[in-house]
């Protein structure tokens, strides 16, 4: 992944040309970079596995598959692909459009392991059938939910009563087996509330002996209708939304969906709101490892550094109460830059965490980091290759913990990124113990990208100027006629973001946050389906857990570092 | 991929030196007494706050319990315009508008009812940003107990300004 892929391409490469001959029904270069190509269904597998095996294409990462309905098409529905490839920084999205009365697609399971949960969630919300896939079920609702949720003839406001039951156990779990080496076989179920599972998600794993031998996640106990909430709610109210998506890390959701559409809107923040972005992120990344970390570690029994990496946490807090007015929900970021500026002592507070936050992260790292125990505990333990990590959709620190120098901020720099002078932590074992060694090193990295942004902070406003966007200066609004005019129609009408769709993508404390967004045009998002991060990385939990042992389960399960709010939407 | 610098973590096998176990463990117990001790005599780096005797400082922009700030004979600012109700992202704000009898223009407005129910509430603040009359602005009250699910519910009695701005604890307002 080094030497033969260093040839960055920016100059994309004729994908029409090398894609199966009249299989596209159309191709266009997107306006958030990507290629657009929509394809007819029975030429969707072709496309795909081209995209993928070709080199010139040689697309690596599935990262999102999902639905958007159109009730006043003749073809009802649209499945949206996003395709990246890691070794050529080039992104595809794949657009099939479907009938009602016959919404069924290819799986591209074959293709991508990714697809497996995108294309449940896709069935389960909209009820698009994915022939061939191993286990097409429903994911974020029950399995006696009647309709798709995210349909636009779904009535949100109605209240039906659920009659129908599901024993959600599943079929395996049910089978006789044969017990001819007198193991003994059980059924055993982790979570929902159970301690280690830091959220309500579910495991069903099947025992032999004290070995899993077969695993299923269970999701959906946390899902709040974001994505069907966000379409009846103006753009800037869906931020207070986006802070419960990964809620260790508030900050960097609300940031990655105002970048979202600021992309769409072809405005910019100022530099200030750009910088303290940046610092307030990396703030928030420092403490979803630390929360990661102590949480994995107290659940292995090492209870202390769960409160050595709390304490910066809570100064943490502190500060983006001061700046934000709220802690965990902060709710701070706005469409064109952020909701006020930062108070007069924020640098000195910056500054004095810098000092504050490696002195834990030190007393951590000497307990623990060459810590016999420890490392014999977890070193061998959940091991995943770079080429299972890649094909599950991996991103974020755990795919740099198996060896794939991905990072979003590196490759596809925003937000002024490229200015900072940052590293980016790999392993190469893939292992519990490399996670844990790269969310150490990466709250190092952190520091440093905050020490150089709270060097030269910029002056200046925090949001823009322009109100077709953003709300006018409070004092303004008591005083000029025109500012309260835009006042009123901003609050009334909302921003008007221009008809078309975009897929924008951060780097989140798990990894890429997308935001994929569709536009009519109107003061609502037509269509806002989140990328997220953890939701890719949970899918392969099942299969790393086999051979493993439930002890074993947990610590995986810790670093993995799934957030049920992101997870569940 | 572009060429990115990269900082390999990656330890090997586990040295001598630790496999012993040792050496870690001293450095570890050195890590721990140096803690115990300093929160033994060392009071002021206690991370520990004694609540609810003490309570945490928050600062002046901590989104609490809301306030509807009143004019200098009593009455309420608000105009009833429905600005803050349009702007809650979580709609739990109702109000009710009359013609506001004792006003000095015509046709002026007021609010013959204005409640929030408390338990909706998401306390982002975005009320107070859509004010155009700085009617309505945040306290630092952040500890709400209900006994039913009615009682979260409040009204103007409940939420109207008692005694001067000053006296307040006032938390999340504009001109931030």
């Amino acid at each position: 992944m080094t030497a033969s892929s260093t040839k960055s391409s920016t100059q994309l490469p004729d994908a029409e040309a090398l894609l199966p001959a009249d299989a596209v029904i159309s191709s266009a270069r997107a306006a958030d970079g990507h290629t657009e190509l929509t394809v007819d269904r029975s030429r969707l597998l072709e496309v795909l596995r081209t995209l993928k095996e070709r080199p010139e294409l040689d697309c690596d990462l599935l990262l999102d598959i999902c639905g958007v309905d159109y009730p006043r098409r003749d073809q009802r529905f649209e499945v949206v692909y996003h395709i990246a490839s890691l070794a050529r920084d080039h992104r595809f999205r794949v657009k099939v459009p479907i009938s009602e009365d016959d919404a069924t697609v290819p799986s591209a399971y074959g293709i991508w392991k990714a697809a497996d949960w995108f294309e449940r969630e896709a069935y389960d919300l909209f009820g698009i059938t994915f022939e061939g896939h191993p286990n097409l079920k429903r994911i974020l609702t029950h399995g006696g939910f009647h309709g798709h949720a995210l349909r636009k003839d779904y009535d949100p406001g109605q209240r039906w009563l659920l009659t129908e039951e599901d024993s959600m156990v599943p079929a395996w779990a049910t089978e006789e087996l044969t017990d001819e080496d007198h193991l003994e076989s059980q059924v055993l179920n982790l979570g929902p509330s159970h301690p280690a599972t830091h959220g309500t998600l579910r495991v069903v794993v099947r025992l032999e002996g004290e070995t899993i031998s077969k695993a299923e996640c269970e999701i959906g106990y946390l899902h709040r209708c974001f994505e069907k909430m966000s379409e009846t709610h103006g753009w800037n109210q869906v931020i207070p939304y986006t802070d419960r998506l990964n809620y260790c890390s508030s900050m960097i959701n609300g940031v990655g969906y105002a970048l979202a559409v600021e992309k769409m809107l072809g405005v910019e923040a100022p530099p200030r709101a750009q910088a303290v972005r940046v610092i307030l992120s990396e703030l928030s990344r420092i403490m979803d490892h630390a929360v990661c970390l102590g949480a994995n570690l107290v659940d292995l029994g090492a209870l202390t550094n769960f409160w050595y990496f709390f304490q910066p946490r809570e100064e943490i807090y502190g500060l983006l109460e001061a700046c934000a007015g709220g802690r965990l929900t902060v709710s701070y970021a706005r469409v064109g830059g952020l909701a006020h500026d930062v108070p007069a002592d924020f640098e000195e507070r910056v500054r004095y965490l810098l000092d504050y936050i490696p002195k834990f992260v030190n007393d951590v790292e000497k307990l623990i980091t060459t810590n016999k125990i420890f490392r014999d505990r977890t070193e061998g333990i959940g091991v995943v290759s770079p080429e299972d990590a890649v094909a599950w959709g991996w991103t974020g620190p755990c795919l740099r913990a198996s060896g794939v120098p991905y990072d979003v901020r590196k490759a596809h720099p925003y937000m002024g990124y490229e200015q900072y002078d940052f590293d980016v932590p790999v392993a190469s074992t893939g292992d519990t113990y490399a996670r844990y060694l790269v969310r150490m090193e990466e709250m190092r990295q952190s520091l440093r990208i905050i020490r150089q942004a709270i060097d030269d902070l910029p002056e200046g406003p925090v949001i823009t100027d322009d109100h077709h966007v953003a709300l006018p200066p409070k004092e303004k609004v008591y005083t000029e006629m025109e500012a309260l005019i835009w006042h009123f129609k901003l609050i009334y009408e909302g921003i008007h973001v221009p008809k078309g769709d975009a897929y924008s993508f951060t780097e989140g404390a798990n990894g890429e946050l997308g935001y994929y967004i569709v536009s009519d045009g109107s003061g609502h998002p037509y269509r806002l389906k989140v990328r997220p991060p953890c939701f890719a990385i949970f899918q392969a939990f099942p299969h790393i857990l086999e051979g493993h042992m439930v002890p074993d389960a947990i610590a995986i399960l810790g670093s993995l570092n799934i957030i049920a709010g992101e997870l569940d939407r | 991929m572009k060429d990115v610098p990269t900082i390999n973590v990656d330890r090997g096998p586990i040295p001598f030196s630790e496999r012993i176990y040792l050496g870690p463990i001293v450095k570890g117990l050195a890590v721990t007494l140096r803690h115990f001790l300093r929160n033994l005599f060392g009071h002021r780096d206690v991370a520990t706050i004694q609540y609810p005797e003490v309570k945490r400082q928050y600062s002046e922009r901590l989104r609490g319990r809301h306030i509807l700030t009143t004019k200098e004979d009593g009455s309420l600012r608000c105009v009833a315009c429905f600005m803050c109700e349009t702007a809650c992202p979580a709609d739990c704000i109702t109000i009710v508008a009359e013609e506001d009898p004792e006003a000095t223009v015509e046709w002026e407005k007021k609010a013959a009812l204005y409640e929030i129910d408390l338990l909706r509430c998401v306390f982002c603040g975005y009320c107070v940003d859509a004010c155009p009359k700085e009617a309505i602005i945040m306290s630092r009250q952040h500890e709400m107990a209900f006994g039913a699910r009615e009682e979260a519910v409040v009204g103007i009695d409940e939420l109207r300004q008692k005694g001067p701005i000053e006296d307040q604890d006032l938390g999340y307002r504009p001109y931030f």
